[in-house]
């Protein structure tokens, strides 16, 4: 398999084995009454990462930035955050702020009041005050706005006051709770990039709680995938794409086959795989730990190929089927095609010219076909 | 005069059916009810003491001279305007009695405010950070008092704070003190009194402030480095103002002019507005001096609340 590490820079520090993380939760486990919201969780972040917690609603990403804000203490295991034990530590001696998902700003207070918040806090002489409040102001570009209240701004600008106050006291670490779920999708896309960019500029470690794949791809370095307390995977974007760990975390991120099979045969990195229809899945570069009982092959919509005629004989991963349904979305058109066996098999194809020869439309029928290294084995 | 205005309502009552102009009638219909409510009820009768105040004793039925009426015709009415006197209120400033009884009234009723201001927000503080399927039930336990009368839950303070009443009693018995504590017929009664009988009024404003805050903000506050004794100050009580404001008024005007409260507890030495305006009124039957006192009392709370208004009215037209 080709490497699938960071695209956008070459940062990666947990693929170093000499690197410290710097924030590290040691098999936390967090109860309320007979609820466990984080069980036995082990996770490391390192500094400047950009680093996303990725899971449905109560599956516990929202108590794992608490625990590290302080609004709540672990039941067991410890979290450090650059060495130091932050057992006891209450929120306000933490070297770390929080952008709350309903902002918090102070309603009785000015954008500018807002910002200079943290800084009172610290003691820090006035005229240092006013330089790192202008200093944020432009950095949000709300320069105009520093007297107004915060229900005399719009959700985007509140949004961007939030920022400003999280991270005018530079932080160790800067903790997101939902940092875009209140803003609309086209706002959403471009803040998306402007946080990208804050932490580079600013040199911060981001740890940030999301629902919204999406959002965790585009921005985050690494992404851990929760469920019910515990991680399912933590790996970077191209990764989880590309190369999920288990059947659950393939579902959770973009759209997934899943063709469920028993493994007939091994030879080196080569699998054959006997699909529940009776069809034979050729997969390259299967991982080593594979080589019998139940697997599921995944694969992604885009990677398969849907075409009216029937492939040259002898080639690899073929299937026929009849068009189901199908979605013409302008840049692209999926198809849902309805294997012998009944299984539906979503497939997408970028509508690369105009007018396309290979129309096709619905109860046609069609060939499935995708290369032997396009999916995935999972075991789990 | 409160016959000519209600006999208005229906005049304009049929106005309502006819389209969009009997639309706007309406409205204006639904906003003339409150008002004629305040001026049937309050305006007129105010008028009436205030006329009173202006009047001379006289021993007679009713106690003073001039009353007006038409039956001298126009003429007679008018002389009679001329009869009127400020020399009530002249009294009022001569005798030093009022003075210290209007004194003495605010001071008690500011500290009464302010110790039931203590003591109401941690309680509203409570029910607001209280689960929400135990609110109502707090919020009952609040209301309960009410079922009872209030001049028979301040007699049964009488039981409880006499010498030989339950209180000490207590206090003897767990050898807290050896010889009662003299509490009854002293100001501590009549605050004990007021800060019990009014505390549902400050903290059901207070809880009402304080349920609508978003409690993140005090989790913000901490998260920015702030201790909780410092964001309670610094983000709690300014968001709860609205609360403290409306629950002190709430607790301060009633208090001001409270008369069952020091009658029955307090003592005889005991120098409140309302206790003096009651002797004025009925064992003095002086009703132009108590009229004079009581539009005094009028003024001392409602110049307050007016400039307060407007204070909120301009920070109000500010912040948009």
């Amino acid at each position: 398999m080709k490497s699938l590490g960071s695209i956008r820079r070459s940062f990666a520090p947990w693929a170093d084995p000499a690197a410290k993380p710097y924030i590290s939760f040691e098999n936390i486990t967090k109860r309320f009454g007979d609820f466990t919201a984080v069980n036995n969780l082990s996770l490391d972040i390192y500094e400047r990462e950009f680093f996303a917690l990725l899971g449905a609603s109560g599956c516990g990403k929202s108590t794992l930035l608490r625990m590290l804000a302080g609004f709540e203490e672990p039941t067991s295991g410890r979290i450090l955050l650059d060495g130091q034990d932050l057992r006891g530590i209450p929120p306000y001696r933490r070297p770390v702020n929080m952008m709350f998902q309903s902002y918090a700003l102070f309603p009785h207070m000015s954008v500018e009041q807002n910002i200079a918040f943290g800084l009172k806090q610290d003691g820090m002489p006035k005229a240092q005050i006013a330089e790192r409040v202008a200093e944020m102001l432009k950095l949000v570009k709300l320069e105009q706005f520093a007297r107004r209240k915060p229900h005399q701004l719009s959700g985007g600008q509140r949004q961007r006051v939030a920022l400003a106050r999280s991270v005018a006291k530079r932080p160790k670490v800067l903790l997101l709770d939902e940092p875009l779920g209140a803003l609309d999708k086209k706002l959403r896309e471009e803040t998306q990039f402007e946080l990208m960019d804050l932490q580079q500029n600013l040199g911060l470690t981001f740890v940030v709680v999301t629902h919204d794949q999406e959002e965790a791809m585009t921005m985050a370095d690494r992404i851990a995938i929760l469920d019910k307390g515990e991680v399912m995977q933590v790996a970077t974007p191209a990764e989880i794409y590309e190369a999920p760990a288990s059947r659950f975390v393939a579902g959770f991120v973009g759209t997934v086959n899943l063709l469920e099979g028993r493994v007939m045969s091994r030879d080196g990195a080569t699998l054959r795989i006997k699909g529940a229809s009776g069809a034979e899945i050729l997969v390259e570069n299967a991982p080593d730990s594979v080589s019998s009982g139940e697997v599921a092959f995944a694969i992604r919509p885009e990677k398969i190929k849907v075409s009216p005629r029937q492939p040259a004989e002898g080639t690899p991963n073929v299937m026929a089927g009849e068009i189901f349904d199908l979605a013409y979305l302008g840049d692209m058109t999926v198809y849902h095609v309805r294997l012998a066996d009944g299984q539906v098999v979503k497939a997408s194809a970028l509508n690369s010219a105009r007018v396309s020869e290979d129309q096709l439309t619905w109860n046609d029928r069609a060939f499935v076909s995708f290369a032997p290294d396009a999916g995935v084995v999972l075991t789990r | 005069m409160a016959q000519s205005m209600a006999s208005d309502r229906p005049d304009a009552a049929p106005a309502v059916s006819s389209g969009g102009l009997g639309k706007a009638v309406g409205n204006r219909l639904v906003i003339i009810v409150p008002y004629l409510w305040l001026f049937v009820f309050f305006l007129v009768p105010f008028l009436i003491v205030f006329k009173i105040s202006l009047s001379t004793t006289a021993i007679a039925m009713p106690p003073y001279v001039p009353v007006f009426g038409l039956e001298d015709g126009l003429s007679g009415l008018i002389a009679s305007l001329g009869e009127l006197t400020l020399d009530n209120y002249l009294w009022l400033t001569d005798d030093a009695l009022y003075f210290n009884a209007y004194i003495s009234s605010i001071t008690i009723a500011a500290v009464s405010t302010l110790i039931t201001l203590a003591v109401g927000f941690p309680i509203a503080y409570g029910m607001a950070r209280a689960p929400t399927s135990l609110r109502p039930t707090l919020l009952m336990l609040v209301i309960l008092p009410f079922w009872t009368s209030f001049l028979i839950r301040v007699y049964a303070w009488i039981g409880i704070l006499k010498p030989e009443g339950l209180l000490n009693q207590f206090l003897i018995w767990t050898g807290a003190i050896d010889s009662p504590l003299l509490i009854l017929n002293t100001n501590t009664a009549i605050y004990i009194g007021i800060v019990y009988s009014y505390l549902p009024f400050m903290v059901l404003p207070l809880y009402s402030a304080l349920e609508k805050m978003d409690y993140s903000l005090v989790e913000a506050a901490q998260d920015l480095g702030c201790p909780p004794a410092s964001a309670f100050w610094k983000i709690t009580f300014p968001l709860a103002l609205p609360g403290v404001v409306a629950g002190s008024m709430l607790v301060f005007i009633p208090a001001m002019g409270e008369f069952v409260i020091p009658d029955l507890l307090g003592g005889s030495q005991t120098l409140m507005i309302g206790k003096t305006l009651w002797n004025e009124f009925f064992n003095n039957r002086d009703w132009p001096v108590s009229s004079a006192v009581a539009v005094i009392l009028l003024l001392l709370l409602v110049v307050p609340i007016m400039l307060f208004q407007q204070a909120q009215a301009r920070s109000l037209e500010k912040g948009r």
